[in-house]
């Protein structure tokens, strides 16, 4: 299932809707002024989820739930529709600190958007290819979320790892890869494997860089870790205490210094400065050390069970 | 001595369970390792088809209209082959020949997906034929077990909605523990390729089984109605 990651709802309540959450803590039953309740503007159910779109004030988010909660897929801000809201989007931004000119961009993994329309915007020249299984999805995010697909930005609705495998059969090279296919309530098991990763490092250019949005909780973490690590190591651990997102930056060659990443830092830090990405903040996340068990099995197409190791 | 199939007592037990009892325990243990092994092959068989085809509805529709395909083909025959001289030794048989058939998925399955996948765009039909040419001539000879082994059991007409009954009880509780213990259990500790040979194993030591009750017995559950029968007839 295609859709982008959410496990951002901590930071989102944090961010966006502290009156919600307190709130719901006290029990809304005797709080003197209740928050304005998100509404729900749009509800749409296809074969691999059910979205749901809400807006408080002017804030709009999508979740891939039946009922309405805080899980947000992906939110943005109707009078600042610039500003990346989740912590996860700043990281994965973190990745043009490596690769500071992408000419070609694969995204699996729609979600709301987000991160293939500011790239739109801040590389004209940009060429992208997204990746999303769910149709609704690409629905939702044009109707609702500003994306639109053009000469520059085309959506293929297939399974990431299909596409994987024929854009390899065919030779395709990208310098910018971003992983973003992960549902919090169900994970494509084959998108998570080292035969997979081994396919994306095909993809990639000699300098390409991979950035992909992955869990930081529950046992998966220790795996999915050993598993990049198995093709990728060394690479970035983006991995803040503050959120339930963890992003992997790697590159096919070897990891640029901590004074080019500040260099760079200083180029762009100007140009990302309306999405609100902050790379000062950034760049103390972008670490390679490794804490995890380097001894834990890794994922394979024999052996993926990575939404049972989730529930661990 | 002719005996009336009507006059046998009725039991609460299937005739089966009461007549020539080891065989008889034999064939439904059988009988429950075919039906753990189908389900446990076919929740394998997405996996294995999710790097080439994806894991969306489409890639579960094939792997389930291959299946349920294969098993009517294999009801089909195994009802067929039940009529000529049924015996332990041809259910081993069977037994052996879906190891053998099985087997060769650990080796080839990823050939034939390369190949499959290189000649067929949609991953629809993609993995209906990879699915097809994978799956097929093990679950048909799996599915062959379950008439045959009605046959061997039932002793009298009367009691064979019964015995079919009670078999299909013991079969399809294995589906649902295969099913179980596959998705819960056997792919969070195994690699696919050790359930498929444990599987292989486990229809292999079934049919040695099965082979070994054939050479120790001279008659089967089954036999006396078809001895009742022709004496019928005789009469």
């Amino acid at each position: 299932m295609t859709v982008a990651l959410r496990w951002t709802h901590l930071a989102c309540r944090r961010n966006l809707r502290p009156a919600l959450l307190l709130a719901v803590l006290l029990g809304t039953s005797w709080v003197a002024t209740p928050p304005a309740e998100a509404r729900v503007i749009h509800r749409e159910r296809s074969v691999y989820s059910t979205i749901l779109v809400d807006q408080q004030g002017p804030v709009i988010c999508m979740q891939f739930s039946i009922r309405q909660d805080q899980r947000n897929q992906s939110c943005f801000n109707e009078r600042r529709p610039k500003e990346m809201l989740f912590p996860y989007a700043h990281m994965m931004m973190a990745s043009l600190l490596v690769n500071p000119q992408p000419k070609r961009l694969l995204m699996l993994g729609l979600g709301g958007g987000t991160l293939p329309l500011a790239l739109d915007e801040l590389y004209p020249d940009l060429v992208q290819d997204v990746i999303e299984l769910d149709p609704a999805v690409v629905r939702v995010a044009r109707e609702y979320f500003g994306f639109a697909p053009s000469e520059r930005v085309t959506v293929i609705p297939q399974d990431g790892r299909v596409f994987v495998k024929r854009a390899a059969q065919r030779g395709e090279r990208y310098d910018l890869i971003m992983l973003d296919a992960f549902n919090g309530e169900y994970i494509p098991e084959h998108l998570m494997t080292r035969e997979f990763l081994e396919e994306v490092r095909e993809l990639l250019t000699e300098n390409g860089v991979l950035a992909a949005n992955t869990f930081s909780i529950s046992a998966l973490y220790e795996h999915e870790s050993a598993t990049y690590a198995a093709v990728y190591a060394p690479f970035f651990n983006l991995k803040p205490s503050t959120s339930g997102n963890r992003v992997i930056i790697a590159r096919k060659g070897p990891l640029p210094t901590r004074a080019e990443l500040e260099a760079q830092a200083a180029l762009l830090a100007p140009r990302v400065a309306p999405y609100r990405v902050a790379f000062d903040e950034l760049l103390p996340l972008m670490t390679t050390e490794t804490d995890w068990d380097a001894a834990t099995r890794i994922l394979t197409d024999q052996y993926a069970p990575a939404n049972l190791l989730q529930n661990r | 001595m002719y005996i009336s199939v009507c006059k046998l007592p009725a039991r609460a037990l299937p005739r089966g369970l009461t007549s020539n009892m080891p065989t008889t325990l034999i064939i439904y243990a059988l009988a429950f390792v075919a039906g753990f092994s189908i389900m446990s092959i076919e929740l394998l068989g997405g996996r294995l088809l999710a790097p080439y085809f994806g894991s969306s509805i489409y890639v579960w529709g094939s792997i389930i209209t291959v299946f349920m395909l294969s098993l009517s083909i294999g009801y089909l025959l195994g009802g067929r082959l039940s009529l000529h001289h049924p015996s332990m030794g041809r259910f081993a048989l069977i037994f052996l020949g879906a190891a053998i058939c099985l087997y060769p998925l650990v080796y080839f399955s990823e050939d034939v997906m390369n190949w499959v996948f290189e000649r067929i765009e949609d991953p629809r039909y993609g993995s209906l034929v990879a699915a097809s040419t994978l799956f097929i001539v093990p679950t048909v000879i799996l599915g062959m077990i379950s008439p045959y082994s009605v046959r061997l059991l039932v002793v009298t007409t009367e009691h064979a909605g019964q015995v079919a009954g009670f078999l299909y009880f013991v079969s399809t509780l294995g589906s649902a523990l295969g099913t179980l213990a596959t998705s819960f259990y056997f792919v969070l500790w195994f690699e696919m390729d050790t359930v498929l040979t444990a599987l292989t194993g486990a229809l292999l030591i079934g049919g040695l089984v099965a082979a070994g009750t054939a050479r120790r017995i001279d008659h089967l559950p089954g036999d006396r109605l078809e001895s009742a029968a022709r004496q019928g007839f005789a009469k």
